[in-house]
């Protein structure tokens, strides 16, 4: 009998965006324990990494953590292919492509908290647009666009000021967990 | 810096977007027609334009109605719990205030009609 061992060969990219994608997963699970009035209307606390990400590692390694964030949020939450993790899923994608195209604004002028706002529209864009086309096909969505439209132009502007000061402050040696110390 | 130029430019923009969806989802529509109702006929369809009243005659007694501009109401009316005067003015495309035993009806309307028939 032979003994086949599989490698899979692992970058330091790719450590970089299981650590960061951990943190955007521990950030979605502690939101969910936040109450909120409104199924939809939450402060989207992973966005400031996925956010971080795209200004630091570029919009690649944002999908993937966005990706990892979403499938992973839907296996923890015990919600993996529900309507839910669709919504999720779609508000993530044109949260993505939105910010494909916003991060080529000129940064002299739009920093981070127009980046958040835009996601954050996208975000809840393609959460209703699905929600509607979908789910609710009839339903009185329209009458809630408002309130969900300024959560996301607050929560977008709370999270862009948050990755602005992370960004600003000064890193003190880049270490971004506990040293790790092999045996 | 924590917020530039732009940064502004896309806040304002959005809030400007939150007002106009809130307008467009909350407004509502204003009515600028009157239509009076006795025992079912249509006996009068006039604009909210300027104030004036009118006197109508139903099985109990008069029903009194007064318009104003862009708002109606029933000002007098003899039934005995008085739900129609109650409501108070009238603004919005579609209400209506129905003075049930004297057989008066009140309603507004706009633009387009919120409802295609109402049924009381």
């Amino acid at each position: 009998m032979t003994r086949s061992v599989i490698e899979l060969p692992v970058s330091a990219d790719d450590r970089r965006i299981a650590r960061l994608a951990a943190l955007a997963i521990g950030l979605t699970l502690a939101e969910a324990a936040i109450p909120s009035p409104l199924p939809g209307v939450k402060p989207g606390l992973a966005n400031i990494v996925i956010l971080l990400v795209l200004l630091q590692h570029g919009w690649r390694a944002a999908a993937w953590v966005s990706a990892l964030r979403v499938v992973a949020g839907g296996l923890l939450f015990g919600s993996l292919f529900t309507p839910g993790f669709w919504l999720s899923a779609a508000g993530a994608l044109v949260s993505l492509a939105v910010l494909a195209l916003a991060r080529h604004l000129p940064s002299r002028h739009f920093g981070p908290v127009s980046l958040s706002v835009l996601a954050a529209f996208g975000h809840i864009g393609g959460q209703l647009a699905l929600a509607s086309w979908w789910l609710l096909p009839s339903a009185a969505l329209l009458k809630l666009l408002p309130v969900f439209a300024a959560a996301a132009l607050i929560f977008g502007a709370v999270n862009g000021i948050i990755v602005a000061r992370v960004l600003a402050a000064p890193a003190p040696d880049r270490r971004q967990s506990a040293p790790c110390i092999r045996p | 810096m924590l917020l530039r130029a732009g940064d502004m430019a896309v806040l304002l923009a959005g809030a400007g977007g939150v007002v106009t969806l809130t307008l467009f989802a909350w407004g509502g529509d204003r009515g600028d027609t009157a239509v009076i109702r006795a025992a079912g006929q249509v006996i009068e369809t006039t604009a909210l334009t300027r104030a004036q009243t009118f006197s109508v005659n139903g099985p109990l007694g008069t029903t009194q109605i007064e318009i104003q501009p862009g708002r109606a109401r029933i000002a007098r009316d003899p039934s005995p719990r008085q739900l129609c005067v109650k409501q108070g003015w009238l603004t919005q495309s579609g209400q209506a205030a129905l003075c049930l035993p004297n057989q008066v009806s009140l309603e507004i309307r706009g633009h387009r009609a919120a409802y295609d028939t109402l049924g009381y």
